[in-house]
Protein backbone atom coordinates (compact mmCIF):
# COMPACT_ATOMS: atom_id res chain seq x y z
CA UNK A 1 0.00 0.00 0.00
CA UNK A 2 1.22 3.26 -0.84
CA UNK A 3 0.60 6.50 1.32
CA UNK A 4 -0.44 9.36 -0.34
CA UNK A 5 -1.24 11.55 2.55
CA UNK A 6 1.13 11.98 5.33
CA UNK A 7 0.14 13.86 8.98
CA UNK A 8 2.25 13.56 11.75
CA UNK A 9 2.33 15.39 14.64
CA UNK A 10 0.21 18.12 13.29
CA UNK A 11 -0.59 21.22 15.43
CA UNK A 12 -2.46 24.36 14.37
CA UNK A 13 -3.44 27.55 15.91
CA UNK A 14 -5.87 29.67 14.78
CA UNK A 15 -6.75 33.11 16.15
CA UNK A 16 -4.89 32.59 19.61
CA UNK A 17 -6.73 28.65 20.17
CA UNK A 18 -4.88 25.83 19.59
CA UNK A 19 -7.48 23.70 17.01
CA UNK A 20 -5.11 20.80 16.30
CA UNK A 21 -3.31 19.14 18.86
CA UNK A 22 -0.43 17.12 17.39
CA UNK A 23 -2.89 14.89 14.77
CA UNK A 24 -1.17 12.39 13.12
CA UNK A 25 -2.48 10.04 10.20
CA UNK A 26 -1.63 8.73 6.58
CA UNK A 27 -4.29 8.12 3.69
CA UNK A 28 -3.71 5.63 1.44
CA UNK A 29 -3.71 6.62 -2.19
CA UNK A 30 -6.35 5.07 -4.85
CA UNK A 31 -9.03 5.41 -1.84
CA UNK A 32 -11.47 7.56 -0.65
CA UNK A 33 -10.86 8.51 2.94
CA UNK A 34 -14.27 10.54 5.10
CA UNK A 35 -13.32 13.01 7.81
CA UNK A 36 -15.76 13.20 10.07
CA UNK A 37 -16.59 15.28 13.11
CA UNK A 38 -18.65 17.50 14.94
CA UNK A 39 -18.86 20.98 13.64
CA UNK A 40 -16.04 23.12 14.45
CA UNK A 41 -13.79 19.98 15.39
CA UNK A 42 -11.29 21.12 12.58
CA UNK A 43 -11.88 19.65 9.44
CA UNK A 44 -11.22 22.52 7.10
CA UNK A 45 -8.10 23.12 9.23
CA UNK A 46 -6.81 19.31 8.62
CA UNK A 47 -7.79 20.01 4.64
CA UNK A 48 -6.20 23.04 4.69
CA UNK A 49 -3.03 21.65 6.25
CA UNK A 50 -3.17 19.38 3.39
CA UNK A 51 -3.57 21.34 0.38
CA UNK A 52 -0.99 24.03 2.06
CA UNK A 53 -2.91 26.81 2.47
CA UNK A 54 -2.95 26.90 6.31
CA UNK A 55 -0.11 28.18 8.21
CA UNK A 56 0.66 25.48 10.55
CA UNK A 57 2.57 25.89 14.01
CA UNK A 58 4.22 22.39 14.36
CA UNK A 59 4.28 19.01 12.57
CA UNK A 60 5.24 18.26 9.19
CA UNK A 61 2.00 17.12 6.73
CA UNK A 62 3.42 15.05 3.53
CA UNK A 63 1.28 14.61 -0.38
CA UNK A 64 2.87 12.46 -2.84
CA UNK A 65 6.40 12.60 -1.42
CA UNK A 66 6.72 16.66 -0.95
CA UNK A 67 5.99 18.98 1.71
CA UNK A 68 2.37 20.23 1.20
CA UNK A 69 1.97 22.95 -1.18
CA UNK A 70 4.76 22.58 -2.86
CA UNK A 71 5.24 23.68 -6.29
CA UNK A 72 5.00 20.55 -7.66
CA UNK A 73 1.75 19.52 -6.06
CA UNK A 74 -0.09 22.44 -7.75
CA UNK A 75 -0.81 20.77 -10.63
CA UNK A 76 -1.97 17.38 -8.92
CA UNK A 77 -4.29 18.66 -5.99
CA UNK A 78 -7.82 19.42 -6.60
CA UNK A 79 -9.55 21.54 -3.48
CA UNK A 80 -12.96 22.22 -3.06
CA UNK A 81 -13.41 25.29 -0.45
CA UNK A 82 -16.38 24.38 1.85
CA UNK A 83 -17.72 27.87 0.53
CA UNK A 84 -18.23 27.78 -2.88
CA UNK A 85 -15.09 29.71 -4.61
CA UNK A 86 -16.51 30.45 -7.97
CA UNK A 87 -16.88 33.37 -10.14
CA UNK A 88 -20.44 34.91 -9.51
CA UNK A 89 -20.05 37.07 -12.26
CA UNK A 90 -19.24 33.92 -14.87
CA UNK A 91 -20.76 31.83 -16.15
CA UNK A 92 -20.65 28.06 -14.80
CA UNK A 93 -18.68 27.24 -18.14
CA UNK A 94 -16.67 30.12 -18.41
CA UNK A 95 -15.33 29.40 -14.96
CA UNK A 96 -15.16 25.82 -15.59
CA UNK A 97 -12.40 27.06 -18.91
CA UNK A 98 -10.23 28.91 -17.02
CA UNK A 99 -9.93 27.04 -14.13
CA UNK A 100 -9.06 24.38 -16.57
CA UNK A 101 -6.88 26.51 -18.60
CA UNK A 102 -4.67 26.80 -15.29
CA UNK A 103 -3.29 23.17 -16.06
CA UNK A 104 -3.39 23.87 -19.62
CA UNK A 105 -6.00 21.84 -20.43
CA UNK A 106 -8.70 22.90 -23.20
CA UNK A 107 -12.86 23.64 -23.88
CA UNK A 108 -13.50 19.94 -23.63
CA UNK A 109 -12.40 19.00 -20.36
CA UNK A 110 -13.57 21.61 -19.29
CA UNK A 111 -17.06 20.76 -20.28
CA UNK A 112 -16.80 17.59 -19.55
CA UNK A 113 -16.53 18.34 -15.54
CA UNK A 114 -19.41 20.37 -16.13
CA UNK A 115 -21.72 17.41 -17.63
CA UNK A 116 -20.14 15.07 -14.52
CA UNK A 117 -21.67 17.25 -11.56
CA UNK A 118 -25.09 17.43 -13.11
CA UNK A 119 -25.01 21.51 -14.62
CA UNK A 120 -24.64 20.57 -18.35
CA UNK A 121 -28.36 22.44 -18.34
CA UNK A 122 -27.36 25.24 -16.75
CA UNK A 123 -24.08 25.91 -18.52
CA UNK A 124 -24.58 29.47 -19.84
CA UNK A 125 -26.05 30.56 -16.66
CA UNK A 126 -24.19 33.08 -14.73
CA UNK A 127 -22.62 31.33 -11.05
CA UNK A 128 -24.75 34.23 -9.31
CA UNK A 129 -28.07 33.28 -10.93
CA UNK A 130 -27.63 29.56 -9.52
CA UNK A 131 -29.18 28.00 -6.71
CA UNK A 132 -27.22 26.97 -3.66
CA UNK A 133 -26.88 23.19 -4.41
CA UNK A 134 -25.91 24.23 -8.19
CA UNK A 135 -23.61 26.64 -6.70
CA UNK A 136 -21.41 24.10 -5.24
CA UNK A 137 -21.49 21.90 -7.80
CA UNK A 138 -20.18 24.87 -9.89
CA UNK A 139 -17.30 25.00 -7.47
CA UNK A 140 -16.64 20.92 -7.51
CA UNK A 141 -16.37 21.13 -11.42
CA UNK A 142 -13.70 23.39 -10.91
CA UNK A 143 -11.84 20.74 -8.58
CA UNK A 144 -12.34 18.00 -10.42
CA UNK A 145 -11.09 19.56 -14.03
CA UNK A 146 -8.08 18.87 -13.91
CA UNK A 147 -8.76 15.06 -12.56
CA UNK A 148 -6.28 15.49 -10.05
CA UNK A 149 -4.06 12.90 -8.26
CA UNK A 150 -5.28 14.48 -4.81
CA UNK A 151 -8.54 15.35 -4.32
CA UNK A 152 -9.79 17.33 -1.41
CA UNK A 153 -13.22 17.80 -1.02
CA UNK A 154 -14.57 19.92 1.65
CA UNK A 155 -18.59 19.00 2.02
CA UNK A 156 -19.12 18.77 -1.38
CA UNK A 157 -22.78 17.02 -1.29
CA UNK A 158 -24.16 19.44 1.41
CA UNK A 159 -27.59 20.88 -0.65
CA UNK A 160 -27.41 18.66 -2.79
CA UNK A 161 -30.89 15.53 -3.58
CA UNK A 162 -30.43 12.49 -2.97
CA UNK A 163 -30.17 10.65 -6.75
CA UNK A 164 -27.58 13.95 -7.01
CA UNK A 165 -25.58 12.69 -4.39
CA UNK A 166 -25.14 9.08 -5.81
CA UNK A 167 -24.21 10.52 -8.82
CA UNK A 168 -21.28 13.01 -7.82
CA UNK A 169 -20.57 9.39 -5.21
CA UNK A 170 -20.00 7.57 -7.64
CA UNK A 171 -18.05 10.29 -9.82
CA UNK A 172 -15.75 10.21 -6.60
CA UNK A 173 -15.66 6.35 -7.10
CA UNK A 174 -14.37 6.75 -10.69
CA UNK A 175 -11.76 9.06 -9.75
CA UNK A 176 -10.09 6.51 -6.75
CA UNK A 177 -10.32 3.97 -9.16
CA UNK A 178 -8.63 5.34 -11.31
CA UNK A 179 -5.68 6.43 -9.13
CA UNK A 180 -6.68 9.45 -7.61
CA UNK A 181 -6.66 9.86 -3.71
CA UNK A 182 -9.75 11.77 -2.17
CA UNK A 183 -10.89 13.15 1.07
CA UNK A 184 -14.05 13.92 1.90
CA UNK A 185 -15.61 15.94 4.83
CA UNK A 186 -18.67 14.98 5.71
CA UNK A 187 -21.83 15.27 8.06
CA UNK A 188 -23.79 12.91 6.47
CA UNK A 189 -23.30 8.93 7.98
CA UNK A 190 -25.16 7.37 4.59
CA UNK A 191 -21.80 8.88 2.66
CA UNK A 192 -19.84 8.14 5.51
CA UNK A 193 -20.43 4.15 4.74
CA UNK A 194 -19.24 4.77 0.95
CA UNK A 195 -15.94 5.42 2.05
CA UNK A 196 -12.87 3.36 2.24
CA UNK A 197 -11.62 4.59 5.69
CA UNK A 198 -12.92 6.85 8.20
CA UNK A 199 -10.99 9.44 10.54
CA UNK A 200 -13.37 10.57 13.29
CA UNK A 201 -11.85 13.94 14.66
CA UNK A 202 -13.17 15.70 17.49
CA UNK A 203 -11.64 19.12 19.05
CA UNK A 204 -8.58 18.59 17.25
CA UNK A 205 -8.02 14.86 18.11
CA UNK A 206 -7.93 11.31 16.03
CA UNK A 207 -10.92 9.66 18.00
CA UNK A 208 -10.91 6.84 15.20
CA UNK A 209 -8.88 5.82 12.07
CA UNK A 210 -10.59 2.63 10.52
CA UNK A 211 -12.91 1.15 7.58
CA UNK A 212 -16.75 1.86 8.17
CA UNK A 213 -16.98 -1.49 9.48
CA UNK A 214 -14.75 -1.39 12.00
CA UNK A 215 -15.76 1.71 13.78
CA UNK A 216 -19.47 0.41 13.80
CA UNK A 217 -17.63 -2.71 15.27
CA UNK A 218 -15.73 -0.40 17.93
CA UNK A 219 -18.93 0.74 19.04
CA UNK A 220 -20.93 -2.19 19.15
CA UNK A 221 -23.96 -1.00 16.82
CA UNK A 222 -24.96 -1.56 13.33
CA UNK A 223 -25.58 2.26 12.58
CA UNK A 224 -22.78 4.52 11.95
CA UNK A 225 -24.66 7.19 13.39
CA UNK A 226 -25.30 5.97 16.45
CA UNK A 227 -21.22 4.52 16.14
CA UNK A 228 -20.36 8.11 15.55
CA UNK A 229 -22.45 9.16 19.15
CA UNK A 230 -21.17 6.62 20.99
CA UNK A 231 -17.28 7.38 19.87
CA UNK A 232 -17.77 10.80 20.90
CA UNK A 233 -19.47 10.70 24.24
CA UNK A 234 -17.26 7.55 25.45
CA UNK A 235 -14.23 10.37 24.93
CA UNK A 236 -16.32 12.52 26.64
CA UNK A 237 -17.16 10.27 29.91
CA UNK A 238 -13.47 9.86 30.40
CA UNK A 239 -12.24 13.61 32.27
CA UNK A 240 -9.46 15.03 30.04
CA UNK B 1 -0.02 31.55 -20.82
CA UNK B 2 -2.02 31.39 -17.53
CA UNK B 3 -1.50 35.26 -17.49
CA UNK B 4 -3.81 35.45 -20.66
CA UNK B 5 -6.13 33.30 -19.51
CA UNK B 6 -6.58 35.53 -16.32
CA UNK B 7 -6.27 38.56 -18.33
CA UNK B 8 -9.49 37.22 -20.11
CA UNK B 9 -11.36 35.68 -17.45
CA UNK B 10 -11.22 39.32 -15.72
CA UNK B 11 -12.22 40.67 -19.02
CA UNK B 12 -15.21 38.34 -19.71
CA UNK B 13 -16.04 39.25 -15.95
CA UNK B 14 -16.52 43.04 -16.75
CA UNK B 15 -18.24 41.98 -20.08
CA UNK B 16 -20.92 40.44 -18.19
CA UNK B 17 -21.05 43.90 -15.89
CA UNK B 18 -22.58 46.10 -18.37
CA UNK B 19 -23.11 48.59 -16.25
CA UNK B 20 -19.77 48.88 -15.20
CA UNK B 21 -18.63 49.14 -18.35
CA UNK B 22 -21.13 52.03 -19.62
CA UNK B 23 -20.46 53.99 -16.69
CA UNK B 24 -16.25 53.34 -17.39
CA UNK B 25 -16.86 54.58 -20.27
CA UNK B 26 -19.71 57.12 -20.08
CA UNK B 27 -19.05 58.85 -16.44
CA UNK B 28 -15.54 60.60 -17.83
CA UNK B 29 -17.03 62.20 -20.20
CA UNK B 30 -19.95 63.62 -18.79
CA UNK B 31 -17.48 65.34 -16.25
CA UNK B 32 -15.64 67.07 -18.60
CA UNK B 33 -18.53 68.03 -20.37
CA UNK B 34 -19.90 69.30 -16.89
CA UNK B 35 -15.94 70.99 -16.97
CA UNK B 36 -16.88 73.04 -20.47
CA UNK B 37 -20.18 74.18 -19.31
CA UNK B 38 -18.39 75.49 -16.29
CA UNK B 39 -15.62 77.09 -17.40
CA UNK B 40 -17.61 78.14 -20.76
CA UNK B 41 -15.30 80.83 -22.80
CA UNK B 42 -12.65 80.27 -20.29
CA UNK B 43 -10.96 78.35 -23.15
CA UNK B 44 -7.11 78.42 -20.92
CA UNK B 45 -8.57 77.11 -17.74
CA UNK B 46 -10.69 74.59 -19.81
CA UNK B 47 -7.64 73.03 -21.32
CA UNK B 48 -5.66 73.38 -18.06
CA UNK B 49 -8.14 71.19 -15.85
CA UNK B 50 -9.41 68.62 -18.70
CA UNK B 51 -6.13 67.65 -19.05
CA UNK B 52 -5.27 67.19 -15.64
CA UNK B 53 -8.50 65.52 -15.22
CA UNK B 54 -8.11 63.19 -18.54
CA UNK B 55 -4.91 62.06 -16.42
CA UNK B 56 -6.83 61.70 -12.72
CA UNK B 57 -10.24 59.78 -13.92
CA UNK B 58 -8.76 56.26 -14.81
CA UNK B 59 -6.87 56.82 -11.74
CA UNK B 60 -9.17 56.67 -9.27
CA UNK B 61 -11.79 54.41 -10.98
CA UNK B 62 -9.52 51.75 -12.31
CA UNK B 63 -8.02 52.04 -7.94
CA UNK B 64 -11.44 51.50 -7.00
CA UNK B 65 -12.34 49.03 -9.34
CA UNK B 66 -9.94 46.57 -8.87
CA UNK B 67 -9.33 47.23 -4.93
CA UNK B 68 -13.65 45.97 -4.97
CA UNK B 69 -12.22 43.09 -7.48
CA UNK B 70 -9.32 42.21 -5.97
CA UNK B 71 -10.88 42.13 -1.77
CA UNK B 72 -14.12 40.17 -3.87
CA UNK B 73 -11.07 37.39 -4.88
CA UNK B 74 -10.20 37.18 -1.16
CA UNK B 75 -13.21 36.82 0.57
CA UNK B 76 -15.13 34.62 -2.26
CA UNK B 77 -12.21 32.27 -1.23
CA UNK B 78 -11.37 32.13 -5.09
CA UNK B 79 -7.61 33.90 -4.52
CA UNK B 80 -7.50 30.72 -1.93
CA UNK B 81 -8.27 28.42 -4.77
CA UNK B 82 -6.09 29.98 -7.64
CA UNK B 83 -3.07 30.10 -5.40
CA UNK B 84 -3.40 26.13 -5.08
CA UNK B 85 -3.04 26.03 -8.76
CA UNK B 86 -0.31 26.06 -11.55
CA UNK B 87 -1.10 29.97 -11.17
CA UNK B 88 1.63 32.59 -9.99
CA UNK B 89 1.37 35.40 -8.56
CA UNK B 90 2.36 37.59 -11.25
CA UNK B 91 0.07 35.92 -13.54
CA UNK B 92 -2.61 37.17 -11.47
CA UNK B 93 -1.72 40.69 -10.77
CA UNK B 94 0.02 40.84 -14.66
CA UNK B 95 -3.68 40.05 -15.50
CA UNK B 96 -5.08 42.22 -13.71
CA UNK B 97 -2.71 45.00 -15.16
CA UNK B 98 -3.57 43.75 -18.71
CA UNK B 99 -6.98 43.44 -18.81
CA UNK B 100 -7.71 46.86 -16.51
CA UNK B 101 -4.93 48.68 -18.38
CA UNK B 102 -6.83 47.77 -22.06
CA UNK B 103 -10.34 49.30 -19.97
CA UNK B 104 -8.53 51.95 -19.42
CA UNK B 105 -7.17 52.74 -22.85
CA UNK B 106 -11.14 52.44 -24.02
CA UNK B 107 -12.13 54.54 -21.41
CA UNK B 108 -9.26 57.14 -22.22
CA UNK B 109 -9.24 57.01 -25.69
CA UNK B 110 -13.02 57.89 -25.41
CA UNK B 111 -12.83 60.76 -22.89
CA UNK B 112 -9.83 61.81 -25.43
CA UNK B 113 -12.15 62.10 -28.31
CA UNK B 114 -14.47 63.55 -26.62
CA UNK B 115 -12.44 66.49 -25.46
CA UNK B 116 -10.47 66.91 -28.13
CA UNK B 117 -13.30 67.04 -30.67
CA UNK B 118 -16.30 68.19 -29.30
CA UNK B 119 -15.28 70.18 -26.60
CA UNK B 120 -12.09 71.64 -28.76
CA UNK B 121 -9.35 70.72 -26.12
CA UNK B 122 -6.21 72.54 -27.25
CA UNK B 123 -2.78 70.97 -26.24
CA UNK B 124 0.59 71.75 -27.92
CA UNK B 125 1.47 67.85 -27.65
CA UNK B 126 -0.08 65.13 -29.47
CA UNK B 127 -3.35 63.31 -27.67
CA UNK B 128 -1.85 59.89 -28.19
CA UNK B 129 0.67 60.79 -25.81
CA UNK B 130 -2.10 62.12 -23.45
CA UNK B 131 -4.13 58.91 -23.62
CA UNK B 132 -0.72 57.13 -22.94
CA UNK B 133 -0.01 59.04 -19.66
CA UNK B 134 -3.80 58.14 -19.24
CA UNK B 135 -3.26 54.23 -19.08
CA UNK B 136 -0.22 54.40 -17.34
CA UNK B 137 -2.20 55.87 -14.66
CA UNK B 138 -4.76 53.98 -14.88
CA UNK B 139 -2.57 51.01 -14.06
CA UNK B 140 -0.78 52.96 -11.20
CA UNK B 141 -4.38 53.40 -9.75
CA UNK B 142 -5.33 49.26 -10.43
CA UNK B 143 -1.49 48.15 -8.62
CA UNK B 144 -2.72 50.71 -5.64
CA UNK B 145 -6.05 49.39 -5.50
CA UNK B 146 -4.46 45.52 -5.39
CA UNK B 147 -2.26 46.74 -3.00
CA UNK B 148 -4.72 48.88 -0.92
CA UNK B 149 -7.09 45.87 -0.90
CA UNK B 150 -4.64 43.24 0.99
CA UNK B 151 -5.56 46.18 4.28
CA UNK B 152 -9.24 46.12 3.71
CA UNK B 153 -11.56 43.03 5.44
CA UNK B 154 -14.88 44.37 3.81
CA UNK B 155 -15.77 46.69 0.87
CA UNK B 156 -16.97 49.53 3.41
CA UNK B 157 -13.24 49.63 4.22
CA UNK B 158 -11.86 49.14 0.97
CA UNK B 159 -13.68 51.97 -0.57
CA UNK B 160 -12.32 54.52 2.00
CA UNK B 161 -8.95 53.80 1.41
CA UNK B 162 -9.84 55.74 -1.99
CA UNK B 163 -9.97 59.24 -0.24
CA UNK B 164 -7.22 58.16 1.65
CA UNK B 165 -4.90 57.08 -1.94
CA UNK B 166 -6.21 59.64 -4.44
CA UNK B 167 -7.53 63.02 -2.05
CA UNK B 168 -3.97 63.50 -0.95
CA UNK B 169 -2.46 62.97 -4.35
CA UNK B 170 -5.11 65.03 -6.03
CA UNK B 171 -4.28 67.62 -3.37
CA UNK B 172 -0.47 68.25 -3.49
CA UNK B 173 -0.08 67.25 -7.29
CA UNK B 174 0.32 71.00 -7.79
CA UNK B 175 -3.21 71.64 -9.70
CA UNK B 176 -4.75 73.39 -6.63
CA UNK B 177 -1.24 75.19 -5.60
CA UNK B 178 1.81 75.68 -7.51
CA UNK B 179 4.20 72.86 -5.97
CA UNK B 180 6.99 76.23 -5.73
CA UNK B 181 4.32 78.02 -3.65
CA UNK B 182 4.50 74.97 -1.32
CA UNK B 183 6.00 75.21 2.08
CA UNK B 184 9.23 72.59 1.90
CA UNK B 185 8.06 69.74 3.79
CA UNK B 186 4.93 69.78 1.60
CA UNK B 187 6.98 70.12 -1.48
CA UNK B 188 8.92 67.05 -0.40
CA UNK B 189 5.64 65.34 0.29
CA UNK B 190 4.60 66.15 -3.27
CA UNK B 191 7.67 65.13 -4.88
CA UNK B 192 7.20 61.58 -2.83
CA UNK B 193 3.42 61.20 -4.41
CA UNK B 194 3.17 59.32 -8.11
CA UNK B 195 0.48 61.57 -9.02
CA UNK B 196 2.65 64.71 -8.66
CA UNK B 197 5.22 63.57 -11.63
CA UNK B 198 1.81 61.79 -14.01
CA UNK B 199 0.34 65.51 -13.76
CA UNK B 200 3.25 67.04 -14.56
CA UNK B 201 3.99 65.21 -17.79
CA UNK B 202 0.38 65.99 -18.77
CA UNK B 203 1.36 69.24 -18.21
CA UNK B 204 4.35 68.71 -20.29
CA UNK B 205 2.51 67.31 -23.19
CA UNK B 206 -0.28 70.66 -22.78
CA UNK B 207 2.72 73.36 -23.05
CA UNK B 208 5.31 71.42 -25.73
CA UNK B 209 4.65 70.16 -29.31
CA UNK B 210 7.28 67.38 -29.04
CA UNK B 211 7.69 65.05 -26.18
CA UNK B 212 10.14 66.66 -23.81
CA UNK B 213 12.82 65.15 -21.34
CA UNK B 214 11.10 65.96 -18.40
CA UNK B 215 7.95 64.62 -20.15
CA UNK B 216 9.81 61.28 -20.24
CA UNK B 217 11.04 61.20 -16.97
CA UNK B 218 8.26 61.94 -15.74
CA UNK B 219 6.35 58.70 -17.39
CA UNK B 220 8.97 56.35 -16.46
CA UNK B 221 8.71 57.38 -12.43
CA UNK B 222 4.95 56.73 -12.91
CA UNK B 223 5.77 53.26 -14.69
CA UNK B 224 8.37 52.47 -11.78
CA UNK B 225 5.84 53.45 -9.00
CA UNK B 226 3.51 50.76 -10.87
CA UNK B 227 6.73 48.10 -10.25
CA UNK B 228 6.91 49.21 -6.87
CA UNK B 229 3.14 48.95 -5.78
CA UNK B 230 3.13 45.48 -7.88
CA UNK B 231 5.84 44.17 -5.88
CA UNK B 232 4.60 45.24 -2.74
CA UNK B 233 1.15 43.70 -3.94
CA UNK B 234 2.55 40.73 -4.53
CA UNK B 235 4.42 40.61 -1.19
CA UNK B 236 0.57 40.60 0.58
CA UNK B 237 -0.75 37.77 -1.66
CA UNK B 238 0.03 35.13 0.95
CA UNK B 239 -0.56 31.18 -0.34
CA UNK B 240 -0.90 30.60 3.46
CA UNK B 241 -2.98 32.04 5.79
CA UNK B 242 -3.61 31.92 9.40
N1 LIG C 1 -10.10 32.16 10.40
C1 LIG C 1 -10.22 31.69 11.64
N2 LIG C 1 -9.73 32.39 12.69
C2 LIG C 1 -9.83 31.91 13.95
N3 LIG C 1 -10.40 30.74 14.26
C3 LIG C 1 -10.90 30.01 13.28
C4 LIG C 1 -10.84 30.44 11.91
N4 LIG C 1 -11.42 29.50 11.15
C5 LIG C 1 -11.83 28.55 11.98
N5 LIG C 1 -11.52 28.82 13.25
C6 LIG C 1 -11.80 27.98 14.43
O1 LIG C 1 -11.12 26.76 14.27
C7 LIG C 1 -11.92 25.67 14.72
C8 LIG C 1 -11.99 24.60 13.64
O2 LIG C 1 -12.63 25.12 12.50
P1 LIG C 1 -12.87 24.27 11.20
O3 LIG C 1 -13.35 25.20 10.16
O4 LIG C 1 -11.65 23.49 10.89
O5 LIG C 1 -14.04 23.31 11.68
P2 LIG C 1 -14.85 22.21 10.84
O6 LIG C 1 -14.60 20.91 11.50
O7 LIG C 1 -14.52 22.30 9.41
O8 LIG C 1 -16.36 22.64 11.13
P3 LIG C 1 -17.65 22.58 10.15
O9 LIG C 1 -18.15 21.18 10.19
O10 LIG C 1 -18.62 23.49 10.84
O11 LIG C 1 -17.23 23.03 8.81
C9 LIG C 1 -13.27 26.27 15.08
O12 LIG C 1 -13.35 26.32 16.49
C10 LIG C 1 -13.27 27.65 14.51
O13 LIG C 1 -13.95 28.52 15.36
MG1 LIG D 1 -15.53 22.89 7.78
Amino acid sequence: MTIAIEVADLVVHRGSRPVLHGLTCAIEAGSITGLLGPSGSGKTTLMRAVVGVQVVRSGTVTVLGHPAGHTALRRQIGYLTQAPSVYADLTVRENARYFASLYGLGAADADAAVRDVGLAGAARQLVGDLSGGQRSRASLACAIVSKPKVLILDEPTVGQDPVLRDELWAQFRGLAEAGSTVLVSSHVMDEANRCDRLLLIREGLLIADDTPAAVKAAAGTDDLDQAFLTLIRRREAVPA
Amino acid sequence: MILLHTTGRILRQLRHDRRTVAMLVAVPTLLLTLLYYMFDGQGMVFDHLALVMLGVFPFIIMFLITSIAMLRERTTGTLERLLTTPLRKTDLLFGYGLAFGLAAALQAAVASALAYLLLGLDTQGSPGLVIMIAVANAVLGMALGLLASAFAKTEFQAVQFMPVVAIPQLLLCGLFVPREAMAGWLEAVSSALPLTYAVEALQEVGAHTDATGTMWRDFAVVVGAVLVALLAAAATLRRRTP
